[in-house]
């Protein structure tokens, strides 16, 4: 049995502690309300910036460990779901920790945008890519690109029989056959491009039909891309990198899947891009050189070996094997920073019940 | 001679309990506190719900599909809790009262499924069996992942039946299915239901299992409403919705409760309960053990296996695994510590005491655990921003959001705990002088301590195992192994991932298996 003191001793401790629990972030939310900008974590220095990526960290840490290297910037980085650290940003208002955010797709960077939290970025940066693909309001910038692709499954789809176009897939051959995302984000821009580019009304009859045609529900590329392999679905709606990924990880014999480039200007063939955006405060400065760092030949290089993604900036050609030039790839004639406009996708989608 | 406190009537303890309705400040003050602080994602979904007026809100609300999900969701969680009660009472039943050969081993494998994350589990049935993905492959995932709830409360309450009872009925000519039915099974009511409770917010609040099993859910919906739309209001209507179904089956459960009192009196203590011998039936129970913890154990972890032997994305990085290891065990030991110290007072109140506070500060508790671990974790962001910023991304933050994640289980374990203890004890140390907090610490606190001590446990293997709230609040740079094993299932390197998942899974073990050995 324990004698009477040493339980009291043990009892205050544990007092002690669950006194501390409660007070020590009580006093802190005090002490913040006097708090002076300067102290916020934000441009403590001029030197450190604060990533939040939606990009996988396998893809991203070393190329940041470089660029601290070359700009002597001093790199923290939060690896999350590009949607979730975009509502993230938007709910920490102008008190982000965020430097700079680098996000898996224009959609996130447009709804920032939208909000104003993005600063304007250099005329001399924003030329080294293509117009098309960076913001409309000159605050953000595509650094990799990927196109929408047609996975199939070798065993099931003879080349021959290949849709030439998405609208194909409403076809009653590929009843039941068509497997993708309703849910992500890639589905989402391609949908958004074909609302676009051939307008509100024939989107939603596309939509409507290709509901109608039985497709199979995946919750991401990945999972769309091995539903295929796996002979699950014939045909896939999804990114080229995912394939090559594949590849990558069990070897190109030991696949059952193609891809297939859709031709001419289909809303299939759409080229969207990952990119960054600069966060308005004291970070900007910082932003901005790992900005040009990131249109570099080197990381451009980078993106093109590691991700099989397509480089953006012009010189900077992909080794990839089997992968087509960006130039003779497809897509429809849009401006990507129109891609912003994923609300009306987004009611458009649930309006026929997809999500 | 033997009794124990007779459901309903017996006057004794009715009155008693009459007598104490109003808890003393020793315990409603960090009790309340530490409702206020499970109440705060409420303060948040109001505000974003609103914020694009009432008409928007009501529009998301009374759109089509809130109802049809509505009904998805319900029959999952109907169909899932249904089956973990069956799943759940029977190892319980065979484990803890029969003649089972080797129980110790079975009932730490029926523990084991609490160590392995829902999203892994149900990773591992969609790649080997991509047909099960949908409704069946949920219920699956789910059920195999949450039974342990219901098994552990039973467990325990099968040990603590009386024998005595039993024999007094068998002597009365009862058969024993029929003893079963109407002495054993009314005393596990409680036990079981408590256990059912948490198996249905935990189905209401997943993600990571239908996602994998692409089975559309309320949480579903909610994450793809941050994920697709950037529009926080839709999430936040639906996520109210989600609290409104989380305080009915509350109720519901406390409903259900009844006013029995569980704790022995008398003098001596129970012997430990008969076990009856099985006969011809040892093969089929041995059969029915094996075949769950081949399905919750062996499986994913076999599969784990399988992806680091096929995969050449396996990058062994010691260092690394071992850091994660390191951070995982601390927020989730800091966790766990913090909810217990907070579940205490609830829970003690909860057990103790009636009347509208007390069951209000449960309910509270409860109140949003059906929500995702995104939607608290935003919250908590929009809070610590505004009013606590120097905390903001740093390790209290992060343990406050776990204890406002989990406080129910170590709330309804430390409550099932004190029960246990009988309350003349208590009453009295105050017959003889005691003030409320020494009969705390000196009588109730010792008596539920394993009780307290599992609940613990318990929380810890739900920290380790939390992602969305871990992901927005961790410290930058900080991995726990759910971070990792996140991040390398987002490029699909599964075998990559692969020893990160069986190093979750094998720490996990370790409180799981002291669970399951956890005799109370």
């Amino acid at each position: 049995m324990k004698s009477e003191p040493a339980r009291r001793a043990r009892l205050r401790t544990l007092a002690a502690v669950a006194a501390a629990a409660v007070v020590l972030p009580a006093a802190a939310a005090c002490g913040s309300d006097n708090g002076d900008g300067g102290k916020d974590g934000k441009g403590e220095k001029n030197n450190s910036l604060v990533v939040y990526s939606g990009r996988d960290e396998a893809l991203v840490a070393p190329l940041l460990k470089d660029l601290e290297k070359e700009t002597g910037l001093k790199v923290e980085v939060r690896y999350g779901d590009t949607a979730e650290l975009a509502a993230q940003i938007l709910e920490e208002g102008d008190r982000t920790k965020a430097g700079l955010f680098f996000a898996q797709d224009g959609g996130a960077l447009g709804a920032l945008s939208k909000e104003g939290v993005l600063d304007k970025l250099p005329q001399k940066s924003l030329d080294k890519v293509d117009a098309k693909y960076r913001g409309g309001k000159d605050d953000w910038v595509g650094v990799s690109g990927r196109s929408r692709v047609v996975i199939y499954n070798t065993d099931k789809v003879a080349e021959k029989d290949l849709p030439k176009s998405v609208h194909e897939l409403t076809d009653a051959k590929w009843k039941g056959k068509v497997g993708y995302a309703p849910t992500n984000a890639s589905f989402h821009a391609f949908v958004t491009a074909m609302r676009v580019s051939e307008g509100e009304k024939k989107t939603r009859d596309w939509l409507t039909a290709f509901k109608a045609n039985s497709p199979k529900v995946y919750e991401k590329n990945g999972a769309v891309r091995d539903g295929v392999d796996a002979g699950e679905a014939s045909l896939g709606l999804i990114n080229h990198y995912y394939w090559f990924e594949k590849r990558k990880e069990v070897g190109e014999d030991k696949l059952n899947s193609k891809l297939h480039f859709l031709p001419g200007s289909d809303p299939g063939a759409l080229v969207n891009v990952a990119g960054v955006g600069v966060l308005k405060g004291g970070q900007s400065e910082a932003g901005r050189k790992a900005v040009d760092f990131l249109l570099g030949k080197d990381a451009q290089t980078y993106f093109a070996k590691e991700t099989s993604e397509y480089p953006l900036v012009a010189g900077v050609t992909s080794p990839v094997e089997g992968l087509p030039a960006l130039n003779t790839l497809g897509g429809p004639d849009i401006d990507l920073s129109e891609l912003d406009s994923l609300e009306k996708t987004l009611e458009l989608l649930k309006d026929v019940g997809m999500v | 001679m033997t009794a124990t406190l007779r459901p309903a009537g017996a006057s004794a303890p009715a009155g008693r309990r009459r007598a104490r309705r109003r808890p003393p400040a020793v315990l409603a003050v960090p009790a309340t506190l530490a409702a206020a602080l499970a109440l705060l994602p409420l303060g948040y979904l109001a505000v974003r719900a609103l914020e694009n007026g009432p008409g928007y809100a009501w529009d998301v609300l009374a759109a089509e599909r809130t109802v049809e999900l509505l009904a998805r969701s319900l029959g999952l969680t109907a169909t899932v809790v249904t089956l973990c009660l069956l799943l759940g009472v029977s190892l319980a039943w065979l484990t803890v009262r029969t003649a089972l050969p080797a129980p110790r081993l079975w009932t730490v494998l029926a523990t084991l499924p609490l160590a392995v994350p829902s999203y892994v589990a149900a990773f591992a049935w969609v790649s080997a069996l991509p047909g099960l993905a949908g409704f069946t492959g949920a219920t699956l995932a789910l059920t195999l992942a949450c039974f342990p709830y219901v098994y552990l409360p039973t467990a325990a309450a099968l040990r603590r039946v009386d024998p005595a009872q039993e024999e007094a009925a068998r002597s009365l000519g009862l058969g024993a299915w029929r003893v079963f039915a109407r002495i054993t099974l009314p005393q596990l009511r409680p036990a079981a239901a408590g256990g059912g409770l948490l198996v249905a917010l935990y189905v209401l609040s997943d993600f990571g299992a239908v996602s994998i099993m692409r089975y559309e859910t309320f949480t579903r919906a909610i994450h793809t409403s941050y994920r697709a739309s950037f529009d926080r209001t839709p999430a936040a209507v639906l996520s109210c919705l989600l609290v409104v179904l989380t305080v009915l089956l509350v109720v519901g459960e406390n409903r259900s409760r009844g006013r029995a009192g569980h704790a022995r009196t008398g003098s001596g203590t129970a012997r430990p309960p008969l076990r009856l011998g099985l006969g011809r039936w040892t093969a089929p129970a041995l059969a029915w053990c094996t075949a769950v913890a081949a399905a919750a154990v062996a499986f994913p972890l076999a599969t784990l296996g399988y992806w680091i032997a096929v995969g050449n994305s396996a990058t062994w990085e010691p260092g690394r695994l071992w850091d994660a290891v390191q951070n995982t065990v601390t927020v989730a030991g800091l966790g766990a510590l913090a909810t217990v110290l907070l579940a205490l007072p609830v829970g003690v109140i909860a057990a103790r005491y009636r009347g509208r506070t007390a069951r209000l500060l449960e309910q509270a508790a409860y109140a949003g655990h059906a929500l995702p671990g995104i939607t608290v974790a935003l919250a908590l962001v929009f809070f610590s921003v505004r009013y606590a910023y120097p905390l903001y991304q740093q390790l209290p933050l992060l343990v406050v959001a776990y204890v406002v994640l989990f406080l129910p289980l170590a709330v309804s374990a430390t409550r099932s705990a004190v029960l246990q203890a009988p309350p003349v004890l208590e009453d009295a140390a105050r017959s003889l002088g005691r003030r409320p907090l020494q009969v705390l610490r000196e009588v109730t606190v010792p008596l539920a301590a394993p009780g307290v001590a599992a609940g613990a446990a318990l929380t810890f293997v739900v920290i380790m195992k939390e992602l969305p709230a871990t992901l927005l609040l961790r410290p930058t740079g900080m991995d726990t192994l759910a971070t990792r094993l996140w991040a390398e299932t987002t490029v699909s390197a599964y075998a990559a991932a692969a020893p990160y998942a069986a190093a979750l899974i094998l720490v996990a073990a370790v409180p799981a298996y002291l669970l399951g050995r956890h005799r109370s």
